[in-house]
C-alpha cells in the first residue's frame, strides 16, 4: 500500500543522454545528459562557445544540417528516440519548432503565408484553407502580434520592426503545434521593449507548452524560466531550478559565473 | 494535438503512439540527383562539343597530319585541305584587335576608375558595355555599309600613298575595302567592352592606400597611376586581355562580312583573307564531299580547343587576381 | 580599415625625383591624363556612330508592312520580316525552356556544393563554355541534331542558343542564391521544410529576382545571335512555326539581306538590325526593372 503513495517520476517531455556533437574534430558538447519537464521554461546559460547553441541545435537535428556536423548519444522526445535510424530528421522538426537569434520571416511570402509556412509541409496532415486561416489567427493571438497585424496579413512580413518579425517566427513556430519550442537567444539583436515583450510571450506560452530558451543574458533566465542548465566549455556543470541556481548554486564555476567574475 | 487545459498526467493523449517521426527523404534524393545532373551538364556538353567534332573532324586530320595545320592550299574541289590561311588569319585580325583595343580599353578604364568626375562614371562605363550587346551581326551590317567605304577612301590610300606605309608590305595592294584591316578594326570594336569591363573592375579594386602612397610622396596623378595603379592591376588586365582575345577568335559574323573570304595568305592587310570562323560560316553550308566537311569539322575541332586554352588561361588570371583582392576589399 | 601605408622602393624612388623635375613631371602627367581622356571619347565614339547610322537609316526604312508582311521576292519592292520576328521569338522560347532549368538547376547546385571538386570544376568549365565561339556552337548542333535527322529545323537552333545561355544562367542563379541568408534556410529546415522544398519555396524564391534579371539578359544576348542558327535554324521565307522546319529568325535574315546585292534589301536589312536592337533593349530594360524590384523588397532587413 505504501508504494501507491510514491509519487512517481514525471515522464520528461525531452531526455537526453550523454549527448556528445562535433564539428569536424571539434568537440562542442560533452557528454550532455538533461532532462526537460513539460510545460516548463527551461533556460540554457553560459559564456559565448560554451556549446548551449550547438545543444540546442542537437534536440531538433539542426545540427547535422551544417557540414561536419556530428551527434553521438541519445535524444528522446515523449520516449522516443529522434536519433533513431528509420527515424527522419524533418519530421522531428515538425514536432520541434525553433526560433533564431535573428528574426527570419521569409521575404517573398505575406504575414499570413509565413505564419502558415510550416503547415504546408505537413503531408496527409494539412490543414484546410479555413482551418489554416483559424490556425494562422490563433498562432498570432499566441504570440500576441494579432492585434498588430490582422489588418495587414496579406503584406509582406519584411515591412515589420525586428520585435514584430520575432514575434511572426514565434507564430509561425507555433502553428504546427509542435510539442518543444526551441528558443536560440531570441532577443539577442532587440531593443529592451522587444525583448520584454517577447519575455512576456514566453511566461505566457509556459502554461501550453515546453519552452527550452539559449540566452546569454542571466537576468532574463532568472525572470522567465523555470529551471536553468549552466554549460562551460560544452560540459553541463550543473541544473536546478532556477532559483536554485541562482540562490543556492552548488558548484563554484557556476556561482562565478552568476556573480559577474567571468563570461 | 490540442493544447492541455488538463493537470499533466502520465499519458498524455499525444504521447509516442502518435509521434509521427517516420517518413523518407526521397524527395532530397530526387532534388540532389536533379540538381546534380544540371550541373554534369555542363562537362557534359563540353565534353560532346569535344567528341562530336572530333571525330567529324578525324578522317581530315588523319589524312593530312600535321600538315593539316601548316599547309596553306585549301582547295575543295581538287580535295586538298591546309587551314594555315585560316589559321593565319584567325591570329593576324585578333592581333590587330587587340593592338587597336586594347590602349583604348585601359585608357578607359583608366579614364573612370582615377579621373572621371562621378556624374560621367555611370554613362560612360553604360555607353562602353551597350558596345558588348550589340549583335555581331550587326556589326557587319555596319561595317559594310559604312566602315568599308571610309577604308576604301580616304583611310587605306592614305595610309599606303600619304604616309607611304606600303614600303613595310603591311599597307599596300589595291585597296578593295574587304581586307584583314577592316575584320582587325571591327573586331576592335567588338573586344573592346571586355576587355575595359574586366580592367575597370580589376583598377576598381585597386585599394586607395596604393594610390595615396605615392601622392603622398609627391608623385603626380601620372606617375601614381604609371607606379602605384597598374603593377597592381596589370596581371588582372592581362587576364581582360585574353579573354578579349578568346571573343576575337572566334568572332564569326560581322568579320565573316568583311574579311573578304580568300583562302591565301597574303603579307598586305588591305588584302582579304579567311580567319576559322568566317571560313566556317562561309563553306559550311556549301559543303559537298565528304573530305570538304571532314576538314571544316576539324577546323572547328582546332577553333575549339584554341579558344579553350586561351578563355581557361584568361579565367585562371582573372580568379587569381579577385582572389587575391578580395581579402584586402573584404 | 587600410593596411599601413608602407611605401615601397619604387615609392620612394618618386620622392628622390620630386626635387629634380617637378615642371616637367607636371606636363607630363597633365598631357597623359589628357590622353586618357581622349581614350574614353575615343571608346565611347564608335557607339555613337553606330547608333546614329542604324536609327537614321533604319527608321527610315521601317514601316508597318515591315512587322505585319512576308518577305517579297527580288525585284518585287515592299514586303516584311514578319514571319522573322515571330521566328527569333519561337527560337528565344525553345532556347530558354532548354537553358534556363539546366542553368539554374547548375546554379544551385554550384551555390549548395560549394566547396565539392565538382562545383569548382563545374564553375570552372562553365566560365569556358561562356567563352565557346558561337559558330562551333551552331556546327556541333548541326552535327548533333540536324545530320542525324537529315533536316534543319526550329529546335536545333533553339537548343543551340539554349545550350549557350546555361552557362550566364548557371553562374547569376550561384551568385543570387550564394547572397540568400543562410539563417533563412535554417529557419525552413526548422519548420520541418525538406532540403528539396527549402531550396525551391524559400531559398529560389528569394533570389528570384535576380535569376530573372540574370536569365533576361541571358535571352538578350542570344536574342542576336546569327552563327549558330547559320546550320540549325537555317531560315526560311515563308510562315513556319513548326519545330521540326527550318524557321526564319532576324539576326539570320539581317545577314542574307545585308550581303545581297539590292538596295531594298539592304534598306530591310537596316530596318531588321533596328528592330533586332529595339528587342534587345526592351529585354534589358525590363530586366533593370526587375533588378529594381529585388531591391525594393529585399530593403526591408
Amino acid at each position: 500500500m505504501t508504494r501507491s503513495l510514491v509519487v512517481p517520476e514525471i515522464m520528461p517531455r525531452v531526455r537526453v543522454s550523454a549527448l556528445d556533437a562535433y564539428f569536424g574534430s571539434a568537440h562542442a558538447v560533452k557528454g550532455v545528459s538533461m532532462r526537460i519537464v513539460d510545460r516548463q521554461v527551461t533556460a540554457i546559460i553560459g559564456p559565448s562557445g560554451c556549446g548551449k547553441s550547438t545543444f540546442l541545435r542537437c534536440l531538433n537535428r539542426m545540427h547535422e544540417t551544417v557540414p561536419t556536423a556530428r551527434v553521438e548519444g541519445g535524444v528522446e522526445l515523449d520516449g522516443r528516440d529522434i536519433y533513431a535510424r528509420d527515424v527522419n530528421a524533418i519530421a522531428v522538426r515538425t514536432h520541434i519548432g525553433m526560433v533564431f537569434q535573428r528574426p527570419t520571416p521569409f521575404p517573398t511570402m505575406s504575414i499570413r503565408d509565413n505564419v502558415a509556412a510550416g503547415l504546408r509541409v505537413l503531408g496527409a496532415a494539412r490543414p484546410s484553407r479555413a482551418q489554416t486561416d483559424e490556425i494562422v489567427e490563433k498562432s498570432l493571438v499566441r504570440a500576441a502580434l494579432w492585434n498588430e497585424v490582422k489588418d495587414r496579413l496579406s503584406t509582406s512580413a519584411i515591412g515589420l520592426s525586428g520585435g514584430q518579425q520575432q514575434r511572426l517566427c514565434i507564430a509561425r513556430a507555433l502553428a504546427t503545434e509542435p510539442r518543444v519550442l526551441l528558443l536560440d537567444e531570441p532577443t539577442a539583436s532587440l531593443d529592451p521593449l522587444s525583448t520584454q515583450a517577447i519575455e512576456e510571450l514566453v511566461y505566457a506560452l509556459r502554461r501550453d507548452t515546453t519552452i527550452v530558451i539559449v540566452t546569454h543574458n542571466m537576468q532574463q533566465a532568472a525572470r522567465i524560466s523555470d529551471s536553468t542548465a549552466f554549460f562551460l566549455n560544452g560540459e553541463l556543470v550543473e541544473m536546478d531550478t532556477t532559483n536554485d541556481i541562482f540562490t543556492a548554486p552548488r558548484d563554484a564555476r557556476t556561482e562565478a559565473y552568476i556573480t559577474g567574475r567571468f563570461g | 494535438m490540442t493544447i492541455h487545459d488538463s493537470p499533466q498526467t502520465f499519458v498524455r493523449e499525444d504521447d509516442g503512439a502518435t509521434l509521427r517521426i517516420h517518413g523518407s527523404a526521397i524527395g532530397d534524393r530526387v532534388y540532389s540527383g536533379a540538381i546534380t545532373f544540371f550541373a554534369v551538364c555542363v562537362p557534359l556538353l563540353l565534353l560532346a562539343v569535344a567528341w562530336e567534332l572530333g571525330v567529324a573532324g578525324w578522317p581530315a586530320l588523319h589524312k593530312f597530319g600535321f600538315g593539316f595545320l601548316t599547309s596553306s592550299d585549301w582547295d575543295p574541289v581538287k580535295g586538298e585541305f591546309g587551314a594555315a590561311p585560316a589559321i593565319y588569319g584567325t591570329i593576324v585580325s585578333s592581333i590587330i584587335a587587340l593592338a587597336l583595343a586594347t590602349p583604348l580599353a585601359i585608357g578607359v578604364s583608366l579614364f573612370l576608375s582615377e579621373l572621371a568626375p562621378r556624374w560621367l562614371k555611370q554613362p560612360v562605363g553604360f555607353l562602353v558595355d551597350l558596345l558588348a550587346a550589340i549583335p555581331s551581326v550587326v556589326y557587319g551590317l555596319w561595317g559594310i555599309f559604312v566602315l568599308l567605304p571610309v577604308l576604301r577612301d580616304p583611310v587605306m590610300p592614305f595610309l599606303r600613298d600619304t604616309l607611304q606605309l606600303d614600303r613595310t608590305g603591311l599597307f599596300s595592294g589595291p585597296a578593295y575595302g574587304p581586307s584583314m584591316l577592316a575584320a582587325g578594326i571591327i573586331l576592335a570594336i567588338m573586344v573592346l567592352p571586355y576587355i575595359a569591363s574586366v580592367s575597370r573592375e580589376v583598377l576598381m579594386a585597386v585599394p586607395r592606400s596604393q594610390r595615396e602612397a605615392a601622392l603622398a610622396l609627391g608623385a603626380t596623378r601620372w606617375e601614381a597611376i604609371r607606379g602605384a595603379v597598374l603593377p597592381y592591376a596589370r596581371s588582372g588586365i592581362v587576364g581582360g586581355v585574353i579573354l578579349g582575345l578568346g571573343r576575337a577568335l572566334g568572332e564569326t559574323m560581322a568579320v565573316t562580312m568583311l574579311i573578304g573570304n580568300r583562302a591565301e595568305i597574303a603579307t598586305s592587310l588591305f588584302a582579304p583573307g579567311y580567319t576559322m570562323a568566317s571560313l566556317l560560316a562561309n563553306e559550311f553550308s556549301e559543303a559537298s564531299s565528304d573530305a570538304h566537311l571532314s576538314a571544316l569539322m576539324a577546323v572547328a575541332f582546332v577553333l575549339f580547343v584554341i579558344t579553350l586554352i586561351v578563355n581557361a588561361i584568361a579565367r585562371w588570371l582573372v580568379w587569381r587576381v579577385s582572389r587575391g583582392t578580395s581579402g584586402r576589399v573584404a | 580599415m587600410a593596411p599601413p601605408i608602407r611605401p615601397t622602393l619604387r615609392q620612394r624612388a618618386f620622392s628622390e625625383r620630386t626635387v629634380r623635375t617637378l615642371e616637367r613631371r607636371r606636363i607630363v602627367s597633365g598631357i597623359m591624363l589628357g590622353v586618357l581622356a581622349g581614350a574614353a571619347v575615343l571608346a565611347v565614339l564608335p557607339l555613337i556612330f553606330i547608333f546614329g547610322h542604324l536609327l537614321a537609316t533604319g527608321m527610315s526604312s521601317l514601316s508597318w508592312d515591315f512587322f505585319t508582311k512576308m518577305p517579297k521576292p527580288v525585284g518585287e519592292s515592299g514586303g516584311g520580316l514578319a514571319n522573322a520576328i515571330v521566328g527569333t521569338l519561337i527560337l528565344i522560347v525553345i532556347a530558354s525552356a532548354f537553358g534556363l532549368p539546366v542553368g539554374v538547376g547548375a546554379g544551385l547546385y554550384l551555390a549548395e556544393q560549394k566547396g565539392s571538386k565538382l562545383a569548382n570544376s563545374v564553375r570552372f568549365l562553365s566560365d569556358v563554355l561562356n567563352g565557346l565561339p558561337s559558330i562551333v556552337m551552331g556546327i556541333f548542333a548541326w552535327q548533333f541534331l540536324v545530320r542525324p535527322f537529315g533536316h534543319f529545323s526550329a529546335l536545333a537552333g533553339g537548343i543551340a542558343l539554349g545550350a549557350m545561355m546555361i552557362p550566364m544562367v548557371a553562374r547569376t542563379t550561384e551568385e543570387m542564391v550564394g547572397i540568400v541568408p543562410v539563417s533563412l534556410r535554417e529557419a525552413a529546415l526548422a519548420l520541418g521544410y525538406p532540403r528539396w522544398r527549402t531550396s525551391i519555396a524559400v531559398v529560389l524564391r528569394t533570389a528570384s529576382a535576380g535569376i530573372v534579371t540574370g536569365a533576361l539578359v541571358a535571352i538578350a544576348r542570344i536574342a542576336g545571335e546569327t552563327a549558330p542558327l547559320l546550320f540549325t535554324a537555317f531560315g526560311n521565307l515563308f510562315w513556319s512555326t513548326s519545330l521540326k522546319q527550318p524557321i526564319a529568325a532576324l539576326p539570320l535574315q539581317v545577314f542574307s539581306y545585308a550581303i545581297s546585292p539590292y538596295d531594298a534589301w539592304h534598306s530591310l536589312a537596316w530596318a531588321g538590325a533596328l528592330v533586332l536592337i529595339a528587342l534587345i533593349f526592351i529585354i534589358s530594360l525590363i530586366a533593370r526593372f526587375a533588378t529594381r524590384a529585388r531591391f525594393a523588397t529585399g530593403g526591408g532587413d
